[in-house]
């Protein structure tokens, strides 16, 4: 079972390998979404330290929404898709599997970059380790919840619009502890009680969502 | 074995078709006929559990195939018109990753053995994004020279190949029901399967 979820997701990162444009071009929209705030708001440390949480997860939550199209519509163009439907093991561990590939090159860089762009928005060290680690638990419900949305819309045209008018709300409870926890960490209280939560919704966002995902497919392909 | 009965298939508001039964045993080939758009790869489909039709049953050893779900799968080859290559990868490695994913190992040997067969050895690391349209579509035949499963499901499999190709394959199809397999496959082309029974079943 778990070899399965290894196969999967050891096939989606050699592929992403061989196509790191896709990984490239989602970072440097995150870089440059974040990078537009500063620039746009003008150099008041103050005011950019308060806006900095909400910015850099927001910009890290569309980039996440900019990969999500790709995540079976290659799979389900090639055939490919057909083929995991009708492998002899539960479909949602296939999904896993993809989910886990998508959060490794999506989700792990962006949280790992995040304490670069944070830099520009003067927030502390405290505050720009609560990022990553906030960022680091919380992605991986996104890669989770969004491919529900990746798989209802395949093969769909103006699937990507649809992709983010269906996912986006999803993300909000994800958003708030997320940027919440960053928060509390500027203004001096804990960030234990976000992160909490922020861990519950990945565990759901990872080993609940593929099984919605998984139904979303057999309608998708039918 | 395979048995099927009353099949009714609706596409949009047309009916394509209704009340199709049929049984295939071990050793059998069914031979889906019809024009094109009269449902043979929607047929397909449903064999496989891909779709649903929306009268009748199929069953694999007397039982519905939706209620056996992962044992039915396991005793299943589908090969649909798509390829399911991945163009970034290279045949080797494309053989490798769909045996896995079907939950079976192919050791290296019997991948380079399955390549030599469809005439690709010399290409085997090269990205089937390089490869011709037939080619890749050997690519994706490749799969069928170690396939133990009891039974084939092919859409269209001589489409893009060669003379000699098809006669290579009508081979493999041959020698699969020798052992006791089952096959379901449509094709435009006349092909002499070299042994087995086969069951025509015409759609119109």
């Amino acid at each position: 079972m778990i070899g399965m979820i290894v196969a999967i997701t050891a096939r989606d990162l050699k592929l992403a390998m061989r196509r790191q444009a896709d990984i490239v071009s989602v970072l440097f929209f995150f870089i440059i979404v974040a990078s537009l705030f500063p620039l746009g708001i003008g150099p008041e440390p103050q005011l950019l330290k308060k806006l900095a949480p909400g910015v850099l997860w927001v910009g890290a939550l569309l980039a996440t929404m900019l990969s999500l199209p790709r995540l079976f519509a290659d799979d389900y163009r090639d055939g490919t898709l057909e083929q995991l439907v009708l492998a002899p093991q539960p479909l949602g561990l296939t999904v896993i599997g993809k989910v886990i590939a998508h959060w490794l090159v999506s989700g792990l860089p962006l949280a790992l970059l995040a304490p670069v762009l944070g830099i520009q928005f003067d927030l502390e060290m405290d505050a720009l380790f609560i990022l990553t680690v906030s960022l680091l638990i919380g992605t991986p419900a996104l890669s989770g919840i969004g491919a529900i949305g990746a798989a209802l819309t395949l093969g769909l045209r103006g699937g990507g619009v649809l992709v983010s008018l269906l996912v986006l709300p999803l993300y909000i409870p994800v958003l708030i502890f997320g940027a919440g926890a960053v928060d509390a960490t500027v203004t001096g209280m804990g960030a234990e009680a976000h992160l909490s939560i922020l861990g519950a919704l990945a565990i759901a966002g990872v080993f609940f969502a593929p099984w919605a995902t998984a139904a979303a497919l057999r309608i998708s392909l039918e | 074995m395979l048995e099927a009965s009353n099949l009714e298939c609706v596409r949009g508001d047309r009916r394509l078709f209704a009340g199709v039964g049929f049984r295939v045993e071990g050793g059998e080939m069914l031979f889906l006929q019809g024009r094109n758009g009269s449902g043979k790869t929607t047929l397909l489909r449903m064999i496989c559990g891909l779709t649903h039709p929306v009268a009748g049953e199929i069953r694999w050893k007397g039982e519905e195939i939706h209620r056996l779900g992962e044992e039915f799968r396991e005793e299943l080859c589908y090969l649909g018109h798509l390829n399911a290559i991945k163009e970034e990868l290279t045949p080797l490695e494309n053989l490798s990753a769909s045996a896995r994913l079907a939950g079976e190992t192919l050791s290296e040997d019997e991948t380079l053995d399955a390549l030599e067969a469809v005439g690709l050895l010399g290409r085997e690391d090269l990205a089937c994004k390089y490869l011709s349209q037939g080619q890749k579509r050997r690519v994706a035949l490749a799969r069928l020279v170690h396939e133990k499963r009891a039974l084939w499901v092919l859409d269209e499999p001589f489409v893009a190949l060669d003379v000699a190709a098809v006669g290579w394959l009508a081979g493999l199809i041959g020698a699969h029901l020798q052992r006791g397999g089952m096959a379901v496959l449509t094709t435009h082309q006349a092909v002499d399967i070299p042994a087995g029974t086969v069951r025509e079943l015409k759609l119109s």
